[in-house]
């Protein structure tokens, strides 16, 4: 009785100077307040997969009036801002110095042969950001179709053929990229709050002796943990809370899922992230290899190879094995599948454990490799 | 003049010995660009080469039959399951096991027959909707060709106007070709930042810096102590990165490397002048590093490497002027890829020069002031 008394004060004792050790920096504010906003305005505002116009260079060889009604269809489409050029050689300049992302390019023979039924037209992307040209030659399918509808209407419409796909995209009917932006945000701000700060907090104790300090008082490794765990989970429920409140009310995402399930895996993993912080702080101890590591740990796989931004599909197998070992992608899955598709028993429950599992195992391992260095 | 240029160069050696005797700390500088470009150069792709999908094919005709075999040989899609009832299908979307499910009516041969539109349902997860929606679009060419072949099979005319696609220098639309060079400028922006950042913080937090600034050297040649073998290091970095790009990946470099060089060497002198400017107003190592990876963070999302700088707002569009990493990927990506001269890159040079002479200036000033 008289024990855990003792205990508990002295884990409140050094809670408390963390916490305020935590306030009075300004970096770790920034870090737990400023960042989370900050990623907030980046991710709702400057990233967006969504597509936007783009301008082609048409290079209009025939000059009949059948050609200028297909140019006049691009000018027509919202997508698409046409600039007239007269070769192929002046559109290539216009795409390397950036004033045009492709060139359309209509030969001298095609009113003659499209009047014969097998006419070309050809549209040059740039390639050096090949998303972005597959997107213009998606776009590039419209105006043409809307001009062989209108114009040869008689030869059978072109835009729809014998079979006709009727797509529907569950979860995200507008297909609005920050449905799945939003719950990736949550996973970046807990990953840089649990394992970048921890470990800088920790590893500078280390360097500069105040953990050798601390080890000849009566507090235990145990207690110690404990009372760098609490602020810096604090912090990162408040970044944490801080994103939530901005996918509902800036972005209105719509929470499927329920919301203590949520904050349940949010929290489990905030956990793994602090374990790994703690972990490397306490085997590297030293500031520039600790961060350094944990960015590279933790943070850049967080953002690469979680299914945040890229899909995993993509990615080669033995990558994918790769990605296994990496906690930012269960997160990702079960805060994507919480917020957009709901409670998916299959889903969230073995992910959860994969979770839960690493969070045990980190906390253990950093508990013993602390002990061992006190021997 | 001269004795300055010595006492430069016993700085710079300086600077190295601290950086490259530890040999932690030499793995940390060479270890991550390499693994990093090698794992990005993978991952960060959103090229779709595998699509899990599900039928619910309620015709079972032939005609069913021949769109699902072209959907088979296709190479990326793969099928996972034939259902049975349209209940199945939510069970496969929400576990994950299915991109797309594709479902077939029962009138779907008749209605071909009749030269009615023939409709096939897909539904697809849209929990990533980007993804979701390059699998449609590979289910549309798919169907597109199943189109012609039908049309050209029951004695009906093509469609009137054909589209040709070609793409200029990246041929196969590979989107590695346009990401491993981006990774150039942004593995290294990272490491310069950081380096620079800590390396002055660290003699700050531990009282080092102050005994520099009571020896002979002229603020001046500290900045340029600090500076010069943090733009070496990220020279350094640059190139392992590029060796990997072109003897890994095999993305043919297709253009000078003199003007290539000019342009990483402005982008690192940049680049180091930011973390010189972070050490300024950081006290200690922790806030240095927080404060270069707040830096980093937006000059990373908003570079174009992840999504377009076009599709981004004007007043972020502005801000992000000062964006060394902006001007490094459009340098990198079309000197590499397009073979673009200088005469091209100066409204990418120019921006560049001045963040580096702005800042390496303040670097200089700030520590005369605190000499004073």
């Amino acid at each position: 009785m008289n024990d855990w008394s003792a205990v508990l004060r002295r884990i409140r004792a050094l809670t408390v100077k963390e916490t305020r050790q935590v306030l009075r920096d300004p970096s770790s504010v920034a870090i737990g307040v400023a960042f989370p906003l900050m990623m907030i305005l980046l991710f709702g505002y400057g990233l967006s997969l969504d597509v936007t116009r783009v301008t082609i260079a048409a290079v209009d060889l025939d000059a009949s009036s059948d050609s200028a009604a297909l140019v006049g269809a691009f000018r027509l489409s919202p997508y698409f801002q046409v600039i007239a050029v007269h070769s192929i050689a002046e559109a290539r300049t216009l795409v390397l110095d950036r004033r045009a992302d492709g060139a359309l390019l209509i030969s001298s023979d095609f009113s003659r042969r499209w009047h014969h039924g097998g006419a070309q037209v050809q549209v040059l992307v740039n390639g050096t950001d090949a998303n972005q040209a597959r997107i213009m030659q998606a776009y590039a399918q419209g105006p043409v179709a809307n001009w062989s509808a209108e114009y040869a209407g008689s030869v059978g419409n072109a835009s729809t053929g014998p079979v006709v796909v009727v797509d529907r995209m569950w979860f995200n009917e507008s297909n609005d990229s920050h449905y799945f932006l939003v719950p990736g945000l949550i996973v970046l701000v807990m990953t840089i709050i649990g394992a970048f700060l921890t470990a800088m907090v920790v590893a500078r104790e280390w360097e500069r002796g105040t953990l050798e300090a601390l080890f000849v008082t009566p507090v235990r490794v145990g207690e110690f943990l404990i009372s760098k765990l609490l602020p810096y989970f604090g912090l990162g429920i408040t970044g944490f809370v801080l994103c939530l409140l901005a996918g509902k009310f800036l972005f209105h995402v719509p929470l499927r899922g329920s919301l203590p399930l949520l904050c349940l895996a949010s929290t489990t993993y905030l956990l793994v992230t602090l374990g790994i912080g703690l972990l490397v702080s306490t085997l590297v101890k030293s500031q520039f290899l600790a961060s350094q590591l944990v960015l590279l740990l933790t943070y850049l796989p967080a953002m690469m190879l979680s299914g945040l931004v890229f899909d995993l599909r993509s990615m080669p197998a033995f990558i994918q094995g790769v990605t296994y070992a990496i906690p930012a992608r269960y997160a990702v899955a079960l805060l994507q599948t919480l917020y957009l598709a709901g409670d998916v028993g299959s889903t969230i429950w073995p992910k959860l454990a994969v979770l839960t599992a690493m969070a045990v195992g980190l906390l253990i391992l950093t508990r013993l490799a602390t002990r061992k260095r006190l021997s | 003049m001269r004795s300055s240029l010595y006492r430069i160069l016993a700085l710079i050696q300086k600077e190295f010995l601290a950086v490259l005797k530890d040999p932690r700390s030499r793995t940390i500088i060479f270890l991550p660009p390499i693994l990093q470009s090698l794992l990005f150069g993978y991952a960060a792709s959103f090229d779709l080469n595998s699509v899990p999908y599900a039928v619910l094919d309620q015709d079972h005709s032939a005609a069913s039959a021949a769109l699902l075999s072209r959907l088979d040989g296709s190479g990326v899609f793969h099928r996972q399951a034939d259902l049975a009832r349209a209940g199945d299908i939510s069970a496969l979307i929400n576990s994950s096991r299915a991109l797309l499910v594709i479902q077939i009516g029962q009138d779907f041969e008749r209605h071909l027959v009749m030269g009615e539109p023939a409709l096939v349902q897909v539904v697809a997860d849209g929990r990533n909707s980007n993804t979701a929606g390059t699998a449609m679009g590979y289910f549309g060419n798919v169907v597109d060709e199943f189109n012609a072949d039908w049309r050209s099979g029951h004695g009906q005319a093509g469609p009137p106007v054909q589209i040709v696609m070609r793409s200029w220098y990246n041929p196969n639309l590979d989107s590695r070709w346009g990401m491993v060079p981006s990774l150039i400028g942004t593995l290294t922006l990272v490491g310069a930042m950081m380096l620079t950042a800590m390396s002055v913080a660290r003699e700050r937090e531990q009282g080092t810096f102050d005994q520099l600034l009571v020896t002979p050297f002229r603020p001046f040649e500290i900045m340029a102590g600090k500076a010069i073998p943090n733009v070496a290091i990220g020279l350094a970095q640059s190139t392992t990165i590029l060796l990997i790009a072109q003897f890994w990946f095999h993305i043919p470099f297709s253009g000078s490397f003199v003007v290539l060089y000019s342009g990483l060497g402005l982008f690192l002198m940049a680049a180091v002048g930011l973390g010189l400017l972070v050490s300024s107003i950081a006290a200690t190592m922790q806030q240095a590093m927080l404060y270069a990876f707040l830096l980093i963070m937006p000059f990373a999302l908003l570079s174009g490497l992840v999504t377009p700088v076009k599709t981004m707002p004007e007043f972020l569009q502005s801000a992000l002027l000062i964006n060394p990493l902006l001007y490094a990927l459009d340098i990198t990506k079309r000197v590499y890829l397009e073979n673009a001269g200088f005469a091209q890159l100066v409204p990418d040079f120019a921006p560049l020069a001045a963040i580096g002479a702005v800042t390496l200036s303040f670097a200089a000033w700030f520590f005369r002031k605190r000499l004073a």
